[in-house]
């Protein structure tokens, strides 16, 4: 299972429509064991799209995605194995409103793993702490601010001990000065060893932990490669364009 | 007019009397209803066309039809069956105490039943995505993230249904019971004093529907706890 060589997440030509819409036209992607990617792109280019074929929120039509050595059929068996190696983190942090910060990450680690009460409450408190917020435990998600949410909700994946996390546009819903400190927790799990995939305009963030960017635009891969020459020399006019809109704003 | 404010104070103990047959029909078919409802309401929800239709139709004819013509049609209607008769279910079916409660009932589910549809399609999509992200599975998603947060959304609806059928239970007076209505309407023909009877029994309805409203507020504050105010 856990051959170091392998891509512990492979895209093989991977389409995806919305009725006549093809939001994926042909992706290829491998990603190995341990390592950072961030993906950028305009507006409707099929990032968000891809990143949820990888936890099947959304079902490809075409070419093959393997997760870990699991190939994502329509077999729910394999889905839920999948889904517990991969853990996601949405731009709006989708916390449960009825819970409180600790019962959040209590809840899956209990349903899903089964683990007694307390256990899951060690659990879910070491994980908040690894998030910095453990003070915040019995409040309820209203009661948190942006940053201290989002905080909550990466913790939350991170108690069903996934391999691969996958985050989508995690900073773009943050008042500014609450930005860091999540892009802050993202980078400690990056300094740890997590696989990530970020999908995100946070371009200091890119240049600072990834090891791969890469640039969508209308549901293809156009461009991608380590941040020091995506960024110093991007080589396609639209990569160039878009570079320049986000970067000069 | 001369209204005699005396006679509305002498005439409410007699009224009050026929409150508890108001409470206890409210109380059972209120329990009985809800049940039901949540039977519709995974029914209506389930995706399944031969479970989605008949609940669809149930939904449909039940709040398309006045109360008092379902209440008619229990007690009138089901007699006319012999085979309703002969069944043991006669015992029950000739109290029109059980008609009433057969009647009220099946409507309360069909009005919860929308209510509780109402609630579910109003918790955000995202939280499903959380809970498919985790792995959680579909029943488990209902139970532990859907259910609660539909419940809180229903809840002032759900309220205003209860309301609802504390003023239904009214038409009982209409088949030979004495409830709230039903008294009044003898005091009335005893006293020729309809204004100040009927005023009484509203006096005594307005209370009733005044800690209804207090508990359905006690329940959306212990279920909203989360609700920021
Ligand atoms: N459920 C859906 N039904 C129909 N079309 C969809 C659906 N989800 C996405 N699309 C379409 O697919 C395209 C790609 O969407 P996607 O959300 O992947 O873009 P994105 O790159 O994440 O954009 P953004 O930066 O706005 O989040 C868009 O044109 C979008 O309208
Ligand atoms: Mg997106």
């Amino acid at each position: 299972m856990t051959d170091p060589a392998r891509p512990i997440i492979l895209l093989d030509r991977v389409t995806k429509s919305f009725g006549a819409f093809q939001a994926l036209k042909g992706v290829s992607l491998e990603i190995a064991r341990g390592q950072k990617v961030v993906v950028c792109g305009p507006s409707g280019s099929g990032k968000s799209t891809m990143i949820r074929c990888i936890n099947r929120l959304e079902e490809h039509n075409g070419g093959r995605i393997v997760v870990d050595g699991i190939e994502l059929t329509a077999s729910i068996k394999d889905i839920d194995a999948v889904r517990r190696e991969v853990g996601m983190v949405f731009q709006q942090f989708n916390l449960f409103p009825h819970l409180t910060a600790v019962e959040n990450l209590m809840l899956a680690p209990r349903l899903v793993r089964k683990m007694p009460r307390r256990e899951a409450r060690e659990l879910a408190m070491h994980y908040l702490e690894r998030v910095h917020i453990p003070e915040q435990a019995d409040k309820y998600p209203s009661q948190l601010s942006g940053g201290q949410q989002q905080r909550v909700a990466i913790a939350r994946s991170l108690c069903m001990k996934p391999q691969i996390m996958l985050f989508d546009e995690p900073t773009s819903a943050l008042d500014p000065e609450m930005i860091k400190e999540v892009l802050d927790v993202m980078g400690e799990l990056a300094a740890e060893g997590m696989t990530m995939i970020v999908v995100t305009h946070e371009m200091g963030f890119a240049r600072s932990v990834a090891d791969l960017v890469i640039f969508m635009d209308k549901g293809e891969i156009v461009e991608q490669g380590p941040p020091a020459t995506f960024f110093a020399n991007p080589r396609n006019e639209r990569t160039k364009t878009f570079l320049g809109q986000i970067l000069t704003h | 007019m001369n209204f005699e404010i005396a006679l509305v104070w002498e005439s409410l103990p007699k009224i009050v009397e026929g409150m508890g047959l108001t409470i206890e029909l409210l109380l059972i078919s209120l329990t009985l209803g809800t049940a039901l409802s949540v039977v519709l309401v995974l029914m209506r929800i389930s995706g399944i066309p031969a479970l989605v239709w008949p609940a669809f139709l149930y939904i449909y004819v039940f709040r398309g039809t006045p109360m008092l013509v379902q209440l008619f049609i229990v007690y009138h209607g089901l007699a006319q069956f012999e085979f309703v008769r002969n069944s043991v279910l006669w015992v029950f079916l000739r109290e029109p105490f059980w008609c009433a409660i057969i009647a009220f009932s099946l409507n309360v589910a069909a009005y919860t039943a929308e209510i509780l549809r109402g609630g579910i399609q109003g918790v955000d999509r995202g939280l499903h995505e959380a809970g498919r992200a985790l792995g959680l599975k579909p029943y488990q998603r209902f139970l532990h993230v859907t259910a609660p947060i539909a419940i809180r959304l229903s809840l002032p609806a759900y309220g205003n249904e209860i309301i609802s059928l504390l003023k239904g239970t009214a038409l009982v007076s209409l088949i030979t019971m004495y409830d709230i209505t039903g008294v009044a309407r003898t005091i009335v023909a005893r006293t020729f004093a309809p204004y100040e009877i009927f005023v009484s029994a509203a006096i005594v309805y307005l209370c009733l529907t005044w800690l209804i409203q207090r508990g359905v507020g006690l329940a959306e504050r212990r279920f909203g706890r989360y609700v920021r105010r």
